[in-house]
Parts: C-alpha cells; structure tokens; sequence
C-alpha cells in the first residue's frame, strides 16, 4: 500500500535558525512526504510527544546553537522509554565532526551538516526507513 | 497486549497507530474498529472552521486548556491540505498548541486532506472514532477552512463552530452561502482588532434574514491570542450541546450523519469494486474510446459497467 | 549626467557592437550562459554604458559625501578621516572567560567591542531554567545578573570603548546592567558608547530569540529611545537589523527593503508614543550582510542609504540632516561560509570585506573561516581580523570616498535596488506595515521563497559553492575547533545559586514588584528596570515578572 511517509520536523533547543528546517521541510513536502512542522524551542519531551501522536516514520531536527550534544541523545532515550523503537532518527545543523560518532553511538542516525543537499536527505530516508 | 486492549487502556502510541492504519487504508483497522465500536459513542465532536488565518489552531489550543481545567480528555484533528502534485504536505498546526503536546490527557494529530476533494475523508471519520474509542470526553476537528471542507463538517460534527475575524471585507460575502446555515455558534476571534463589531454586526443580520432555524447561533467575540474570553465561548458550545440533547436533536443530527457516511462508505466500496473490474479488463478506457468514435454512447458505457457488479 | 545627443550616440554604437562584434564572437565562442545573473537574481547585461543610466541626476540622486542624499557616504571624509570601527562579535562560555577574549581583542587592534550573549540570555531565562539546559555559554556568555556583568567588563574602561550588544527582546535589562557597571566604574551614563541591536521585529521574521508580543515589545523599544536620548545621548539605541533576514536566505533588495520596513515602524511608533522625530532619529543606526556579489552588495548599501534619507526626509518630514543618514554595522556572511574546505572562508570574507567597505560602512565583524562547524577559534578571529586590517591599509581601497560611483553597472544596480525594495515597501504600506505584514507572514513567506530558490540553484548546480557542489576534496585531517566546556553550566548555575543567597532579597522582591506594577501602566520602564537590575534582580526574574504581565508571543508559521 502507497503511503505518504510521515516526517517530524522540530527544533529543539532555544535558536531562533530556522532556515534550514524550513528548506528541508519544504523539499519533504515536495518529494511527497507529510511534514509535520512545530516550530521553533521544542523541548525534547515536547518532540517525543509529538512523534508518538503524530505516529511519524521519521524524526529530523536541527540545531545550530552547540546544544546538540545535550538535546539529541535525549530525545533518542525519550522515545526509547516509550517504547517507539521503529522511528528513524536524524539530525542537522552546525555540528562539528568530532562530535557524529558520539551521536550516531546514540542512536542519531544520520547527521547532516551544512552544504547538505536536500536530495541527499530524501534518498536516506526512503532508504532506511523502519517500517 | 496487543492493540485493542492498548488502546482500551489509553495508550497514546495505539491510538497514533491505529489512526495511521485507518489513514493508510488497511484493513485490520478496519475489523479493530468494528470489535471496539460498542465503546465509542461518549465523546462530544466539536468541528472547527472558518478562513485561513483565523486564528483556528490558536482558539483549538485555547479551548482545550479550558475544557482541561475541567478535567476533560481532548482529542484533536487538524486537517492541513494535500499538495495535489506531490501528494506532500505541511502539517503546521500543532505549532500554535505546542505546551498541550505534554498534556497526558490531550492526544493531537495532524492529517493530510490526502486527495479527498472535501478535506473531510473516509480517514477523518475513522480517526475521530479511534479517538472516542480510546477515550476523549471532546473532539475538535479543525478544518483546512477553504471551500468544500468549510460545509462538510457539518457530517461529522454534532456542534459546528465556525470562527471570522474582523474585517474579512468580501470574504464574508463568499461564505455567506452555506456557511450561514451549518454554524452552530459564531466565534468572531481576533476582536481586539478594530471592525469587530461590524463584523459582529453583520453575522447578526445575516442570521436574521436566514431566520428559520429553531436555535438561533449566538455570536462571541474573543480574542485567542489575548485569551479573551475563551469561557463565554465554551459556554455557548455548551448551550448548543444541553440544546441537541434537550431536544433529542442530537439524536436526529447523529442518525443523519451516520447514514452520511454509510452511503459515502457504500459508494466507496462500490466504486472500487467497479473500477477494480473494469480496470481488470482495461474496460474503461476501451468504452472511453468508442464513446468517442460513437459507437456507442455514454450510458450504454455506464449500463455496462455497472452490470459487472453481478458478474 | 549626460546631454541626450550623446546618449543617442551611445546607443547606436552599443547596437553596431552587439550587431557586428559581439554576433560574430558568440558565433565562435558561445557565452558560458543563457542568462547572467547577480548573487540575488538580479539580471546582469554583458555591458553597461552611460545609456544605462541616463536617468541619474548627479546632485539629486548621488550627491556628495556627507550631503543629502548620501548615497556616497554619511561622512565627508569617510575613510580618510577615521577608518571604519573593527568591531569582532565575541563571547562564550562564561563571562570571566569572554573578558579574557574581550582583552586580547582589544590588545590585537580591535577598536570596539562587541558582546555575544548565550540563547538564555537572549530570551530571558536564567542559566538554571529548563529550557536553558545545554545552552549555557553556548552562543555567547551567559549573563545571569550584574554580578556577571561586573565581571564581563572587569578592567575594561567603559568611558573608553564603545560596546556593541547583540540583544533584543531584554534589551533594556542589558543595558540597564551596562549602565549599572559604568556607575561603578564612576563613569556616567552621557559618557557612554556603543549599540543595543534592541531590533525586535527581525526577531519575529527571522531570527527567533522573541520573548513578548508585537506591542509590548514595541513599547519596551521606545522605552528605550526616550530614556536614551535624555540620560544616554551617544548610545545608538537600535540596530535595524537586515542581516538575519538575508541570512535566513532573502535576496539583497529584500534585505533593504525589509530592513527599512522595520525602521520606518520604529520611527512610527516612537512618534506615536509622543517623541519628536529629531530627537531620536540620529541615534537609530542600522545592520547589514556583507555577500559574496561584490557589486551586487556595493549597491545595495548605496541604494540602502539614498532610500532611507528620502524616507526620512520626505514621509518623516526630519529636519535635522543626522536624522537622515543611514550609518550601519556590516557582517560578513555566515550563510556563505563552508563547512567543506573551511579554508577557502578566508577568501570569501575578504571579498565580503571589500564590500562593506565600498559600501561605506561605519563598522565591521569579519567571521572566522571555522564558523560553519562551530564557534571560532582564537587563531580563526585573529585572521578574520587581520583581514579588515590588510583590506584598511594595504589595499588602497580607503584612500578615496565611493570608488565605485559611476561605474555605469554599480549606478545602474544601485537604481535597480532601489526600485526593487520601494516595491516592496510600497506593498508593505498597503499591508498596513511591517508588524502587519509579518502577522499576515507575508515577509517571512517572500524570504523562504527566494531561500528554497536559492537551495535550489546550488542543487541544480545552476549556482557553484566552491568546495560544495563543485571542486570537491576528500577530507580527513582534523581541524581544530574551539569547545565550550560542558562544565559551564554547572558553574553559572552555582554562582546563580550563590548569589540568591548573598543578595538583599527583600531589596530584589520589592523591586520587582513594582516594575511589575509600572509595567501594567504607561509609564517608562526604564528606570524601574535599572533599580531591579542594581538590586541583582536576575534577568530571569526581570523577564519572568515582564512575562507575566505582557504574555508571550506565539509564532507564525509559514511555509
């Protein structure tokens, strides 16, 4: 059965870049996915909640202030606790190199950082979804 | 536990779910929600429409808080449009009630009108069943708020609210017809912005020319964003409700609507079949053609696909 | 500028080129393009002559340096006379720690500071707040009181430097800690220099650090005009900020024409609150990108300054020619640099630099080539720095006033621009202006239109990012990239803990309540904000009681 894939879009933590998550959004939109879209300092609880209502197939945030480190790996344990195990995990933003394998060892799956192409971001979804 | 009992219990992530799999057509679904269906009937459905930038998911957002204090459990389904080229969409409205996310008593979700014409679909109806079955006290649907959607919730709401804003200038001569006559309760949002009353004003006396109506719509005016006034207005949709049920008109409204959606469903169903044959045997586009070339005509085309259905 | 009969002349021999020369050349030689281009999609012709700018009245539209309408420049000997202000956007981690940066900066040659704060800071909530969780000392120095403020600017002369402070919705909490330290310095506050950003609208269309709603923010700003231009004359009280809304991806002439939008709110609101335009006019000052379309951005800050000193002049009605000009800080162009290659930065800065300062800016932050993977190194500033320095005395480039007037392309562009962002103004005005116009979302929309477009281009490879789409390298080595230690937070949150346990609470609750009070009427906010702040009443709890009386501001969004 064709379904439309279904992506959160969130940004957690206190920047106001929304640029990149909006180009995103809309590139999503346009391959044919649902966004859902929540806007700008979302706490990571408030993005696992959103996730389980929303039932999406996939999480993407970005964050642009330094805060990855923190807020990433816990919206990964947040979802694990609820038992939401099938959601593919991403993120984007300014994040140095030295800190992916860190968050890939956290269960972030893929990490994209500036210059990304938005086809690249597609191609990864369509391949590693979950369910 | 498997997902009956799950959502039996509450649990938000069943709920998602099933919502998903109803979304998606699939047929198991289909079969929990005909086991469950003798727990549904306690929730109070709540549509919400009016133009775009009305301030629909704010008020959402807003009304909700309001039934929480009472200790109500909310289920709310804000419907975005379906990009007719891609199929994509973006789903936004969450964003005006982002602190409501955390509430373990209110359960949010964001749909694609997904080709549906209407925005209102077979998947609307059924999410809104998945919700009174695990458990809501209050349903609000939002609509997209542009064109058919604005009247079809009229089938599926029991009460229908229908917000403005002040100085909508000819919008309001757009929606004059129809929209008149399916409101239940006028929210005029937004009101601190001059114009309110005119506009108040205005929805009066259009009222009064359609004076035919046994309960007559109040009209509110409030102010999302300042939160103005959210408990009058909850109060007047509970009016309309003590009203229905007073009168036994909520009965008759339900009974409508679900014959609604039983012929919508049989239409559905017959349809696919049809088609489902016909494409089989390539005989739509054979018939297309040789209405064409005018062999033969339009109805006989038709005579012959509907007696497919007794093959 | 040119008699008619000459212009015909031009044109005629423009045709016989094209007809004879360039014909047979692309004949041979095909151009590399269908259609050129500028960096904002402005279309470029292979040759501009006096017929393209027929239309330009030297003293109407040019003018001279100084002089209305000051499209060559604000002062009359710009560069010459003094250079432009080095001025490095710099904070991190703790305010101890960002003194440090701050004092090496100035021993370097920088000539004015410039403060970064932490995103708490910026949103006014404490270092111990929820939300505040793994931000601290992230983007800037995290300033919780003015005991962190003391020490943020501990053996830094305030009579001496001039501060610049990226900050916004709790401004005047800001500024109100600066002028507390400055009395402890026993400098006063008409001694003191420098620049609140205290642009709230650019916060709601594209940079995101709002606190309150549209009118109570407003109200805070002109709080502020007022309070300035009798207590703290040189301090320029805004900074109408088009950066971020080119950042967020708007073309050059939306850049302008957002930006001076906004001002022309500003100007509104302060008039309507009661003040005569003379009074504060000259302290607005303004805040622009620096991109990699050398004469693209040259124009555009011409076009910039011609349309405001008519704004002024002509919608306005000032009278006083400072009320006109149009002085700004410039930044070059963070969305421009490259995590790939982070060195060729170093090259895209310095063309950006040149731009700012053909452009005629009064100030400039270079950004560091390691900005696109995290927050600059010492080394990294240092070059950025150095940058303007080589630009300031070894180009030559400062040695004449608006080298590039004249220049048939960078008039003719500066026209287009100009016409561009009056259209754009003009479709604002209609829309009932810029706080309007950004409620309907209709800014933000125009500017994630030309940002996807944008996006777009550089998939497509229709636009080359060097090192991005084209030109690639494999890299491995390791770049060194500055940490802010983890261990800040934990650190700001004792000395936050310490301080609530030291200070005068009664002093701080009574402060508090009645800036709670004062806000629920008209009055100024000011002064009661500075008792507040000088009693170390938190920023958090400042806010928090602002919060509670003005509500918060929801966002729009539109995609």
């Amino acid at each position: 059965m064709e379904r439309p894939i279904r992506v959160l879009v969130a940004k957690p933590g206190l920047d106001g870049h929304d640029r990149g998550a909006k180009v995103i959004a809309r590139a999503l939109r346009d391959a044919g996915m649902e966004v859902i879209y929540t806007g700008l300092r979302q706490t990571p609880e408030q993005i696992v909640a959103a996730a389980i209502q929303e039932d999406v197939d996939v999480v993407a945030m970005s964050i642009l202030s330094g805060a990855h480190n923190h807020l990433f790996p816990k919206v990964v344990n947040l979802l694990k606790e609820e038992g939401a195990d099938d959601v593919l995990i991403m993120g984007g933003g300014v994040i140095p190199e030295d800190d992916i394998p860190f968050l890939k060892e956290s269960g972030i799956e893929a990490i994209f950082t500036p210059g990304t192409p938005t086809k690249d971001v597609i191609e990864f979804i369509e391949n590693n979804l979950k369910r | 536990m498997n997902i009956e009992e799950r959502l039996l219990k509450g649990d938000k992530r069943a709920c998602a779910r099933l919502i998903t799999m109803v979304e998606n057509n699939d047929k198991e679904s289909i079969d929990i929600i005909k086991k469950l269906y003798k727990y549904s009937g306690g929730a109070y459905v709540i549509g919400i429409t009016g133009p775009p930038g009305s301030g629909k998911s704010t008020l959402t957002d807003r009304l909700t808080k309001e039934l929480r204090k009472q200790g109500k459990k909310v289920g709310i389904v804000a419907i975005d449009p379906t990009s007719p080229f891609t199929g994509g969409a973006i789903l936004g409205d969450r964003i005006r009630m982002s602190d409501l996310a955390l509430d373990k008593d209110v359960f949010i979700r964001s749909m694609g009108t997904r080709g549906s014409l209407g925005g209102m679909s077979k998947a609307t109806w059924a999410a809104v069943k998945v919700l009174d079955i695990y458990g809501c006290d209050y349903i609000f649907i939002e609509t997209v708020g542009v064109g058919q959607s604005e009247i079809d919730i009229v089938k599926m709401a029991d009460t229908v609210l229908m917000v403005m804003v002040p100085n909508l200038g000819d919008d309001i001569q757009a929606i004059k017809a129809g929209i008149m006559e399916i409101a239940d309760v006028f929210a005029i949002n937004k009101s601190d912005l001059d114009g309110a009353d005119k506009t108040q004003v205005e929805i009066e006396m259009n009222l009064d020319l359609n004076e035919k109506r046994d309960y007559r719509p109040p009209v509110v005016k409030v102010s999302a964003g300042l939160n103005k006034d959210i408990d009058v207005l909850l109060e007047k949709l509970f009016e309309h409700k003590g009203y229905l049920e007073a009168t036994n008109e909520l009965e008759k409204i339900r009974t409508r609507n679900n014959k609604l959606e039983i012929l919508k469903l049989v239409e559905e169903e017959l349809m696919n079949l049809i088609i489902d044959r016909a494409v089989k045997e390539d005989l739509i586009e054979d018939l297309s053609k040789e209405v064409t070339l005018r062999t033969i005509d339009p109805y006989t085309a038709k005579d012959k696909i509907i007696s497919l259905i007794n093959k | 500028m040119f008699d008619d009969k000459k212009i015909e002349d031009i044109k005629a021999s423009v045709d016989q080129w094209e007809k004879n020369k360039v014909e047979k050349a692309l004949a041979k030689f095909p151009e590399r393009k269908e259609a050129f281009v500028t960096g904002s999609n402005i279309e470029v012709k292979r040759l501009y002559t006096p017929a393209d700018i027929e239309a330009l009245d030297y003293n109407e539209d040019l003018g001279l340096p100084g002089e209305y309408p000051f499209t060559r420049g604000v002062q009359p000997t710009m560069y010459r006379g003094r250079l432009w202000t080095m001025r490095q956007y710099a904070g991190f981690a703790t305010a101890e720690e960002s003194n440090q940066r701050y004092k090496y900066l100035l021993e370097q040659g920088q000539t004015g500071l410039s403060v970064a704060f932490d995103l708490p800071t910026q949103i006014g909530y404490d270092s111990d707040h929820g939300l505040s969780e793994g931000e601290v000392g992230k983007v800037g120095v995290a300033i919780d009181s003015l005991r962190d403020m003391e020490l943020l600017f501990d053996g830094i002369p305030l009579d001496k430097v001039s501060t610049s402070m990226t900050i916004n919705a709790p401004a005047s909490v800001l500024l109100a800690m600066y002028i507390a330290v400055a009395e402890k310095q026993g400098v006063s506050k008409d001694k003191l220099r420098g620049t609140i950003q205290n642009d709230i609208l650019k916060e709601y269309i594209a940079r995101g650090t709002y606190i309150f709603p549209p009118e109570p923010s407003m109200r805070l700003i002109t709080n502020i005009f007022e309070y300035c231009s009798k207590e703290v004359p040189k301090w320029n009280t805004i900074s109408i900020s088009g950066y971020h809304i080119r950042e967020a991806g708007s073309t050059a002439a939306q850049e302008v024409a957002f930006t001076l939008a906004d001002g022309i709110a500003y100007v509104d609101a302060a008039i309507k609150a009661g003040l005569d335009v003379d009074d504060f006019a000259p302290r607005l000052s303004f805040f622009f990108n620096a991109h990699n379309d050398l004469l693209e951005e040259v124009a555009k800050f011409r076009a910039a300054r011609r349309i405001w000193a008519k704004i002024m002049k002509e919608r306005f009605k000032a009278k006083s020619e400072k009320s006109m000009m149009l002085k700004f800080h410039t930044q070059t162009a963070g969305s421009t640099l490259t995590a790939q290659q982070p060195d060729n930065n170093i090259i895209r800065v310095t063309i950006q630099t040149l731009a700012a300062i053909l452009g005629g800016t009064q100030s400039l932050h270079t950004n560091s080539k390691d900005e696109a993977l995290a927050l600059p190194t010492e080394e990294s500033v240092r070059i950025a720095l150095r940058t303007q320095q080589i630009v300031a005395y070894e180009s030559g480039v400062t040695e004449t006033i608006d080298p590039l007037a004249g220049s048939y392309y960078v008039e003719s562009l500066t026209s287009k621009i100009e016409e561009e962002a009056y259209n754009y103004i003009e479709r604002i005005d209609e829309l009932g202006g810029a706080p309007r116009a950004i409620a309907k979302g209709y800014i933000q929309k125009e500017i994630q239109n030309s940002a996807y477009k944008y996006q777009m281009e550089v998939e497509s490879q229709e636009r080359i990012v060097v090192g991005v789409n084209k030109f690639h390298i494999d890299e491995t080595d390791k770049k060194d990239l500055l940490k802010v230690d983890p261990a800040v937070e934990k650190l700001q949150r004792e000395k936050l803990e310490a301080l609530r346990s030291e200070r005068n609470n009664e002093e701080v609750e009574t402060t508090l309540k009645v800036l709670k009070e004062k806000a629920e009427t008209e009055e100024n906010l000011m002064p009661f904000i500075l008792d507040a702040v000088k009693a170390y009443a938190t920023l958090g709890e400042i806010c928090g009681v602002l919060r509670e009386v003005f509500g918060e501001y929801e966002q729009s969004v539109i995609l």
